[in-house]
């Protein structure tokens, strides 16, 4: 039967919700809004894979991890949330073109 | 089993949908809404899995925090998103063959690969699932003894990303009229006040 859900459903799941992620930092490359929410994405796929290995090993730890990757991902996205506030305001755009008053 | 099968279908059917909505929405708002949507079943699959307190801190942390932040930031920021759109079209052959490349990868990875075959007994330490009573009770059996450094690193990482985020955003506005008391206290009378003898049917 193939309603029968295993490891591989969810892995492939994540797979392919990682793929979205990436392929939306293409798709909206001038964006930094839409770039970050790919990237949130990503992590989600990542925390996927980590509860889905967690529940079909029988390992608490994979759990623990995700909540310290949840954390991560939250200060991420608080941080680069506040730069792309300040940017805004010095700039007056958001645009990645923009953004290269730093190049090496 | 039936209905968890179904179940997860579901829940993995919206969540790629929602998924691919995030990324091709052309209103950055209907992007975030479907953002929080992925997060809901995403929870909804980690409840499937047995990880009911990871599915709720999903909940919690990402529809209650962090999309409600990037929604505040898109309604905040008075930017032309279609103009951030206009020429966004001349990469998406490159990124759809990168993400193809990707997703390639990832089914010959996942083709190929299976559980050592005694995982069991390779398992340094390992920390049973369903150790004792509740999901909830077993983390926090293992968050608060095992993990316990790393947990207050990870509380110090928010707290240090608070400031951060405080301090980047902070700023002091020119020409906005604040009462400061300790200026006012420190004035000297004889620095503002200035006593003349004004003679009768003159002025100054």
């Amino acid at each position: 039967m193939m309603l029968e859900v295993g490891l591989t459903h969810y892995l492939v799941l994540a797979a392919l919700l990682f793929t979205v992620g990436v392929f939306g930092m293409f798709l909206n490359r001038k964006n930094v809004i839409v770039i970050l929410m790919s990237i949130e994405l990503m992590l989600l796929a990542v925390n996927i894979n980590f509860v889905a290995f967690s529940a079909y090993m029988g390992d608490l730890v994979g759990q623990v991890f995700t909540m310290f990757i949840l954390t991560v991902a939250a200060a991420e996205a608080a941080i680069g949330l506040a730069i792309l506030v300040v940017f805004f305001r010095n700039k007056g755009s958001i645009a990645v073109e923009d953004i290269s008053a730093m190049k090496g | 089993m039936f209905i968890s099968g179904i179940a997860f279908i579901i829940f993995a059917i919206i969540l790629l949908g929602s998924a691919l909505m995030v990324i091709t929405a052309r209103n950055p708002v209907h992007s975030v809404l479907f953002l929080i949507l992925a997060f809901f079943n995403s929870a909804g699959l980690f409840v499937l899995l047995g990880a009911e307190f990871v599915g709720m801190l999903m909940v919690i942390v990402y529809v209650g925090a962090v999309a409600v932040l990037f929604l505040f930031v898109v309604m905040m920021l008075d930017i032309s998103f279609a103009d951030l759109r206009k020429g966004a079209m001349q990469y998406v052959p490159l990124g759809l063959l990168l993400a193809v490349i990707l997703l390639c990868e990832f089914i010959a990875l996942y083709g190929a690969w299976e559980f050592a075959p005694n995982l069991g007994s390779n398992l340094s330490d390992p920390i049973s699932v369903a150790s004792e009573g509740t999901n909830a009770r077993s983390i926090g059996l293992v968050v608060y003894t095992d993990y316990f450094l790393a947990f207050q690193i990870a509380g110090l990482v928010l707290f240090v990303a608070m400031i951060g985020a405080i301090v980047l955003t902070h700023r002091t506005r020119p020409g906005v009229l604040k009462q400061s008391v300790a200026s006012q206290q420190r004035v000297n009378p004889d620095d503002v006040l200035e006593i003349r003898k004004v003679t009768t049917g003159t002025g100054i």
